[in-house]
């Protein structure tokens, strides 16, 4: 045999995966005077089937011409990409949080926080249970707080049966848990850990549909393909003004708040500078004007049209900053915020102290 | 009881008792065999409505009728072919110099332990060293190139181990009477040890390949993307793989989605199949014609 052979026919073998390669990617020129460019997307796994569908339709009704990407790293690891420039926009499932902000600061990135949707935290049970129907937010406390020893449904209210209770939540990682943890127990985390978790919330409808004794929470898009096989419950805030007593999660009550506090707003934070470009600019114009049935489609909750223009008015004005800054802000609507913190020096002055001069930086 | 009763009697014993052996050992054979046939059957069932041309040749999208899985197609390919392209020849001609080239002594010994040790790292650990050294530090971005680095890097030590094997096992006579008759260590190289090794390479080749284009979690840190709608047209273009898009549909709620994500994984293992076709019909090739 003959060495020249040999890496003759490796040279072919080479050439033909260079073909392949070649092959694979015949490319479509992008048309004179359409959109092009691209918008780099990044985030929460919660937003990320809204931004999808917006992402969809755009694309669509431009032609592909644009090239708009959406990955899923959750809400903070899309933010550490985008505090560091990486992408244009990020999907947030919660508002920035505070070490965030201090990174922005030193990094010189300032952005625009837009909410798109709310979502609520359906809180089920077992179709078989007959006892429970609503529970108090104080009640959840109790069941979910870091070191609860309630191990029996009797324990979390006097009347109910003596059975054990066995309970199913979003892992640690997942923005829901944080949510839901920081609503119920006061702190982002503050939980007993003696529950079953899975980061897949599938795999949670499967435990609590199988399980009678069963008591756990998600996002309301689960239950809502699944409630055949499982009971929602209604939750008590024990506030009269913000809906009295039992209130059940609907379109209607998760989008005004009265569903509090396991409704939360989910929001898209855009880069200032990424603005500038047309592309972005024309997809943040499309995403606040469409969101709206496109979140429904996805198994959210709208906004109404009236917050929808004032987030787009927040987006034409460029309006940096929170919304929520330390000052609390229970029972504000999402309309009375935007209303309020719509001119920069508000938003500004409302967020982080280490935020109020990033033009010095 | 004559000795021949009691010769007749034990070694019916012992035909029993390997009987039991050799049922033991087809059980644990079987087992393998079982699982992988449920899988199966259990995804074609879930997903084989899903499948179809309008399937390969779509875009993802919300509405599950029409979703597609085309960008993961072609990022995968992408992906493999670029792995390979990078992986290969840096492994090939590593296992090359560790083997043939090398003084041996401690040196030799450390850059071993280490290769072996690389060899067994959790992939994610990958992914972070590609995320701060290929996307950021060469600011290569989330680009196929910065992935397929990344995947290179994970795969590399299992390439170089399988190819050590593969010379290791080549008769010690070949190179001697080689030398004997005057050829230099390269001549003996491109003649003898690559055209005699070359199948069992490449079957190490296409295992450590099919561990790449089974992979999620390196790709997810180096930011590979869940939504693209456009195929990639250069090694710098961003990019999504068969996993990461059968990992989001299963995430979704709808059960549709459920189904979509089954006729993913159908993909995914008709293109591992191919995978594994191919290198038995490499490696068929490269043996007859080593047989000349």
């Amino acid at each position: 045999m003959s060495s020249k052979r040999f890496s003759s026919r490796l040279a072919l073998l080479a050439g033909l995966f260079v073909l392949a390669a070649a092959a694979s990617g015949c490319a479509s020129e992008p048309v004179e005077g359409q959109l092009s460019g691209s918008v780099q997307i990044d985030g929460s796994s919660t937003v990320y089937p809204i931004t999808e569908a917006v992402a969809e339709e755009f694309m669509i009704a431009h032609g592909r011409a644009p090239r708009v990407t959406v990955g899923v790293s959750g809400t903070g690891g899309g933010f550490s990409k985008f505090l560091q420039g990486e992408t244009d926009i990020n999907d947030a499932s919660r508002v920035i949080k505070s070490t965030e902000l201090a990174l922005a600061a030193e990094e010189g990135i300032d952005f625009i926080e837009l909410p798109v949707a709310y979502d609520g935290l359906a809180v089920v049970v077992h179709p078989d249970n007959d006892w429970a129907d609503c529970l108090t937010v104080d009640e959840l406390r109790a069941i979910w707080e870091p070191g609860s020893q309630i191990g029996n449904w009797s324990e979390a209210r006097p009347g109910f049966p003596d059975r054990e209770l066995s309970l199913y939540g979003p892992g640690t990682d997942s923005g829901t848990y944080d949510y839901f943890t920081e609503a119920v127990g006061g702190a982002s985390g503050a939980s007993r850990s003696d529950f079953t978790a899975s980061e897949d919330d599938n795999v949670l409808v499967q435990g609590i549909s199988g399980d009678p004794d069963a008591l756990g929470f998600f996002g309301i898009a689960y239950y809502e393909e699944n409630a055949d096989r499982l009971k929602l419950l209604s939750i008590d805030d024990g506030d009269p003004d913000n809906g009295d007593g039992c209130v059940r999660p609907t379109l209607t009550t998760v989008g005004d708040g009265t569903y509090a506090p396991l409704s939360r707003p989910l929001f898209i934070y855009v880069r200032p500078d990424a603005a500038e470009r047309e592309v972005v600019r024309a997809f943040v114009h499309f995403y606040l004007e469409n969101a709206g049935p496109l979140s429904r489609d996805v198994g959210y909750v709208p906004l109404s049209d009236e917050e929808y223009a004032l987030a787009l008015e927040r987006f034409e004005r460029r309006v940096p900053g929170t919304m929520f800054g330390e000052e609390a802000h229970v029972g504000v609507t999402m309309r009375e915020l935007l209303t309020r913190y719509m001119s920069p020096e508000a938003s500004s002055a409302s967020s982080d102290s280490l935020l109020s001069e990033p033009e010095a930086l | 009881m004559t000795a021949s009763q009691q010769y007749n009697e034990r070694l019916e014993r012992r035909r029993r008792k390997g009987l039991v052996f050799s049922v033991l050992l087809f059980l644990a054979t079987t087992s393998g065999l079982v699982v992988l046939v449920t899988l199966i059957v259990d995804v074609v069932v879930q997903g084989a409505q899903w499948l179809d041309w309008e399937f390969l040749t779509r875009f993802p999208s919300r509405i599950p009728e029409n979703a597609g899985i085309k960008s993961a197609i072609v990022g995968s390919l992408w992906m493999i072919l670029l792995t390979a392209a990078i992986s290969v020849p840096i492994g090939v001609a590593s296992a090359l110099y560790l083997e043939e080239y090398a003084p041996r002594g401690w040196l030799l010994k450390i850059i071993q332990i280490n290769i072996n040790n690389l060899a067994g790292i959790p992939s994610v650990v990958y992914g972070i060293l590609g995320l701060t050294l290929f996307v950021r530090f060469f600011a290569l971005g989330r680009s196929l190139l910065a992935g397929a680095l990344t995947m290179a890097l994970l795969i590399l030590p299992i390439i170089v181990i399988s190819a050590q094997e593969a010379l290791r096992a080549i008769p010690e006579g070949i190179r001697e009477s080689a030398f004997a008759l005057g050829a230099t260590r390269r001549q003996v190289v491109w003649s003898h040890l690559l055209p005699m090794s070359a199948p069992s390479i490449m079957t190490g080749v296409i295992l450590a390949l099919s561990r790449a284009i089974g992979e999620t979690a390196p790709l997810i840190m180096i930011g590979a993307l869940t939504f693209i709608a456009f195929l990639p047209t250069s090694a710098l273009d961003p990019f999504t793989v068969l996993p990461i898009q059968i990992f989001n549909w299963t995430a979704r709620p709808q059960a549709d989605f459920q189904g979509l994500a089954a006729a993913g994984i159908i993909i995914l293992m008709v293109v591992l199949f191919l995978m594994n076709l191919s290198a038995i019909l490499l490696r068929n090739y490269f043996e007859k014609y080593r047989a000349r």
